[in-house]
């Protein structure tokens, strides 16, 4: 029923008033300091009386609050697999990385996903992958299997990174909600231009290329890889010829630049969701929103800590959903 | 009416049936509205209770098409006198004619009803968004009433026009 989320999404609007509007991120730019911007944002809500003043628990507390609607809207949490598969995965590498290399690091695992840090670790030190969902199964072995003979992290990464774009794309195509195969399709598509980017500047192989992209709709990967051999500028050209011309403005311009227009491009992609009153577009779509917003004030937050300059910041300043 | 058979009084039957139809059909529509209507101002007022009393009215919005069945209902028992009086013998051709009637104010109320909630679940966005553009937002669902205004007219027109 296209009703089905009436509530959901009437909630949702209501929340979406009090989100960062691009005029907010001017106010949040205009203060002086790192102290007044956090400040603002205590201000503005962030955070609650336990974190305080200080920015990292801020930044955590406003992504479980995230969560936290999502699931007081009782919507099943596997329509966010495509949202929550790349901290899924994060927790994969991290926990292969601890035990292959016996190197503790407790604070790299995420805790809001269905498998937190803990209990990847326990699966991965008992080698019991049949524990973990299908799409991670066969990357886990071979990733671990990988890390343990060869020692090499970067294919490590580069095994489970490919899963984790896999089963976004399984997931985007599974699901009934135009929002969702979208958002699937453009982050797929997005991560592989970033893959031939950093190809093309560090000189990998095709076969290196072969291995860390994924297959999607709107490019071609076997042209975008040959490009990538090409160096930078063959990657722009192929970029013009598809839909992601806009990524090749950007990366001409900077690499920061190219960086804002990977997640502006997810931003425009979930935008018309602002105007539909039914269905979990607007849902995800928030969801998508928020952790833009946050990502956007962690930068800010980091260029006003390091004293970066104001031009310097606004250049790394994503596009806001409002 | 005790030892009357419904055959021998088809026509009375066919006209109760048309009331049955207007209120029934109607009410439907705008329960269905309503309940659409009323999920959506929940949703803003769990985040904003102060915005009650604008969502309230567009909740109610589509709660119309249950009035204007019960009305045309109404009118219908009293011209067969079920209200008011001792029920009419009336033939199955004039039990039809007023079934007849009593249809349009039924099927547009039911989908106006389910229809104009939609619309004000919608305004109720707006009204979440922006609670200065209250009177744009009501505008919206209440062009579906006009549709349900229409129904109306004509089936009352037309159960007014059957000669009992």
């Amino acid at each position: 029923m296209s009703e089905q989320y009436t509530y959901a999404v009437a909630r949702i609007r209501a929340l979406e008033v009090s989100l960062f509007s691009n005029s907010g991120i001017d106010q949040l730019m205009a203060c002086q300091t790192y102290e007044q911007c956090l400040q603002l944002l205590s201000e503005k809500g962030w955070g609650d009386t336990e974190t305080g003043l200080n920015a990292e628990a801020m930044l955590s507390r406003e992504e479980e609050k995230i969560w936290e609607i999502v699931k007081e809207l009782h919507i099943p949490m596997e329509t966010f697999n495509v949202l929550s598969y790349p901290k899924l995965f994060h927790n994969l590498k991290a926990a292969i990385k601890e035990v292959c290399t016996e190197e503790v690091e407790r604070h790299i695992f995420y805790d809001d996903v269905s498998i937190p840090g803990e209990e990847m670790l326990a699966i991965v030190k008992e080698k019991e992958f049949d524990r973990l969902p299908k799409e991670m199964q066969e990357a886990a072995g071979e990733a671990y299997e990988s890390l343990l003979h060869t020692r090499d992290g970067q294919m490590c990464d580069v095994i489970i990174d490919r899963a984790a774009l896999e089963a976004i794309k399984k997931a985007g195509r599974e699901a009934k909600d135009a929002i969702i195969k979208d958002y699937a399709e453009s982050t797929v598509a997005v991560a592989d231009i970033k893959i031939a980017v950093r190809s093309a500047k560090t000189a990998k192989s095709l076969d290196f290329m072969n291995r860390a992209m994924a297959e999607c709709d709107s490019l071609s990967v076997g042209q975008l890889s040959k490009a990538a051999l090409g160096g930078m500028d063959a990657v722009r050209e192929y970029l013009q010829g598809t839909e992601y011309t806009e990524g090749a403005d950007a990366l001409a311009e900077s690499p920061s630049a190219f960086e804002r227009w990977c997640d502006n491009r997810i931003i425009q992609t979930i935008s018309p969701q602002k105007y539909k009153a039914f269905g979990i577009g607007p849902v995800v779509a928030y969801v998508i929103a928020r952790q833009n917003e946050i990502k956007t004030v962690r930068i800010i937050l980091s260029g006003k800590q390091n004293g970066l300059s104001d031009e310097s910041i606004r250049e790394r300043v994503r596009e806001m959903y409002v | 009416m005790e030892g009357i058979s419904i055959w021998s009084n088809l026509g009375l039957v066919y006209a109760l049936l048309g009331a049955a139809v207007a209120v029934f059909l109607a009410g439907a529509g705008s329960a269905i509205g309503v309940g659409i209507a009323g999920q959506a101002a929940a949703g803003v007022v769990t985040e904003d209770p102060s915005k009650f009393g604008q969502v309230l009215v567009m909740q109610l919005l589509p709660g119309t098409q249950g009035l204007y069945g019960l009305l045309i209902g109404f009118i219908t028992l009293s011209k067969v006198g079920i209200i008011g009086g001792g029920a009419a013998q009336l033939d199955p051709q004039t039990g039809l004619m007023i079934l007849a009637a009593c249809l349009p104010i039924g099927i547009v109320g039911l989908i106006s009803g389910k229809y104009q909630g939609m619309t004000s679940a919608a305004s109720i966005g707006i009204i979440a968004k922006r609670p200065d553009q209250f009177g744009k937002a009501m505008l919206f669902p209440a062009m579906v009433e006009t549709y349900a205004i229409l129904a109306l007219l004509i089936s009352f027109l037309a159960v007014s026009g059957v000669q009992v």
